[in-house]
């Protein structure tokens, strides 16, 4: 059987920065810049057919080169095979471009990301927080957000 | 006169978060047209407990308990797949009776989901002699599951290369006579609802939707299974030795109301089947893997070696180690894929712990279903998909 890496490693020769099956779990890294025509390309093309994004995260690696990883989980139903696509991004500028386009349940995840994270998806029509309230300061995944801080409490509207 | 002549117009309506058919903290806010939703949009949160920022903190071990919270109606089966990705991460093997016993806790897991779902959806579709047939079979289940492990809802069954301890003496009995009794209870309420005029009218036909959208959204599980797709994780990546089980994958053809109740019916029914085998092939042995990584080692080289006592301090003050590597791990649970995406970086707590719950997508594509029909319909749509808030939400 062709390994999905490879299929990606002939079609994104200089575009793949780092490929690893940990696990079982085939997984390669692009570049940012790229990220969105690899997806593109994983969804649509025959050999790959990577047809449901299962899940959508982001990790903070504090005190790295590029601190966040966004992370892809692609799963094709009629292949069965899974691949995972990650990319990172730097602290200053945490910013990939949607793929809401391609998938719509990267909607909410995206969101999850932005809320949780910070990572900024350009190009996403609705990026507003999702599971935390509007006044909440700051992306409480971040590991430089203490578990113990406490948030002010929002005041009670005014009745009109 | 035609429908413009009478001058109305749309009004917005708030349903949620604390109408009694919303479960919990989610919201929908509707355009309405009438009595007609015209567009939506859906809220969730105010529910979050950080269980992400919360794994963290404590050891992978610590993680557990948290997993009993996401999906509350079926904790077992968080608890089995929280374990697994973390057994993934380290590369145990948990013995065979452990797996058996894994097969037989999810199963009963996904029925009382399935009944709970089920039961209260149709209460809220106006028919309550359902949920009295289906609450009374899930009492004797939880009263199995508390035999077993000493809560009802709060289970924290399985360990890291295990379960926390064997079933007891009679649970085999006990569990043919509860199957039974589910498959009676589900007879009964097939006869009364399938062929129901008022239950046909609310549901069939009512917010169908594609195969291929249902895909594009992230559906899996009961709801995508309803389009006619055939995914499910036990069948096309088995795990706790699903393969060596003869079972079918029950699919719908239109995705709407009507196909996602009729694929749960019938995914009782497979569940039945799948624990009736189990309890055949279940063999005396241990219920815990000795790898010393992550097992504790018997009490009776505890208190005469100094290797095995300082192997128990070391797991019991920082638990398991797994080497540093990221896992994906996904399971079937009632709802559909329970992925764990857990980052380790060699040190006693589990760097980032993601969990994938099968609500979240199909919580998003709520909008999209609800459009276009009638208020009391989406209610029956809102119960038909299974929203779990604690999973959503985490």
């Amino acid at each position: 059987m062709v390994k999905l890496i490879d299929i990606f490693k002939k079609n994104f020769q200089a575009d793949i920065l780092d490929s690893h099956e940990q696990q079982g779990n085939e997984t390669i890294v692009v570049s940012p810049e790229r990220l969105h025509d690899v997806l593109g390309f994983a969804k649509n093309d025959p050999e790959t057919l990577l047809n449901a994004l299962m899940d959508l995260c982001a990790v903070d690696y504090l005190g790295q080169g590029p601190r966040f990883e966004v992370v892809y989980h692609l799963y094709s139903t009629s292949k069965n095979h899974r691949l995972r696509i990650k990319t990172r991004v730097p602290e200053e500028n945490p910013k990939v471009k949607t793929c809401v386009d391609l998938w719509k349940s990267a909607d909410w995840f995206e969101r999850e990301a932005w809320d949780m994270l910070g990572i900024v998806f350009e190009g996403h029509p609705n990026l507003k927080r999702l599971l935390l309230f509007d006044g909440f300061e700051g992306h409480p995944l971040r590991k430089d957000y203490k578990i113990n801080r406490r948030q002010k409490i929002p005041e009670p509207l005014e009745r009109p | 006169m035609s429908e413009g002549d009478f001058k109305t117009k749309n009004m917005y309506l708030n349903i949620g978060p604390s109408h009694p058919t919303m479960h919990g903290t989610l919201r929908i806010f509707a355009e309405m047209d009438g009595e007609r939703i015209v567009s939506s949009v859906a809220e969730m949160g105010y529910l979050h407990r950080g269980f992400e920022k919360h794994s963290e903190a404590g050891t992978y071990t610590q993680v557990i308990p948290y997993t009993d919270r996401l999906n509350y109606v079926s904790p077992l089966m968080n608890n089995v797949g929280y374990c697994m990705a973390v057994e993934k991460l380290i590369g145990c093997e948990i013995p065979e009776r452990a797996q058996t016993i894994r097969v037989i806790i999810c199963e009963l897991s996904r029925i009382t989901d399935h009944l709970v779902c089920i039961g209260t959806n149709v209460v809220d579709l106006g028919a309550l002699t359902n949920f009295w047939y289906y609450f009374n079979v899930r009492e004797k289940i939880y009263d199995f599951i508390e035999k077993i492990c000493g809560a009802r809802l709060t289970t924290n069954y399985t360990r890291i290369g295990g379960v926390s301890r064997d079933l007891y003496p009679e649970a085999v009995a006990e569990l043919a006579a509860i199957i039974k009794d589910v498959q009676l209870a589900t007879k009964e309420v097939r006869g009364l609802l399938e062929r129901n005029k008022i239950f046909v009218d609310r549901t069939l036909g009512i917010a169908p939707i594609s195969q291929e959208e249902a895909i594009n959204y992230g559906f899996t599980g009961p709801c995508l299974r309803a389009t006619g797709c055939d995914y499910d994780v036990r069948k096309s990546e088995p795990y706790c030795g699903y393969e060596n089980y003869d079972f079918d994958i029950p699919v719908g053809e239109d995705g709407d109301t009507y196909d996602r109740f009729l694929v749960r019916f019938e995914e009782i029914n497979q569940s039945i089947r799948i624990i009736e085998q189990a309890i055949s092939k279940l063999r005396p042995g241990p219920v815990m893997t000795s790898d010393r990584r992550v097992a504790l080692p018997p009490k009776a080289e505890v208190y005469t070696n100094i290797e095995a006592l300082m192997n128990h301090f070391k797991l019991i003050y920082e638990g398991v180690r797994p080497p540093p590597g990221e896992v994906y791990s996904a399971t079937e649970a009632a709802n559909g894929e329970l992925g764990f995406y857990i980052v380790s970086d060699g040190s006693t707590n589990p760097y980032r712990v993601k969990c994938r719950p099968p609500c979240f997508p199909l919580y998003a594509a709520y909008p999209r279903l609800v459009n276009g029909v009638m208020l009391a319909d989406a209610i029956a749509v809102m119960g038909s998909i299974n929203i779990i808030a604690g999973e959503l939400d985490r």
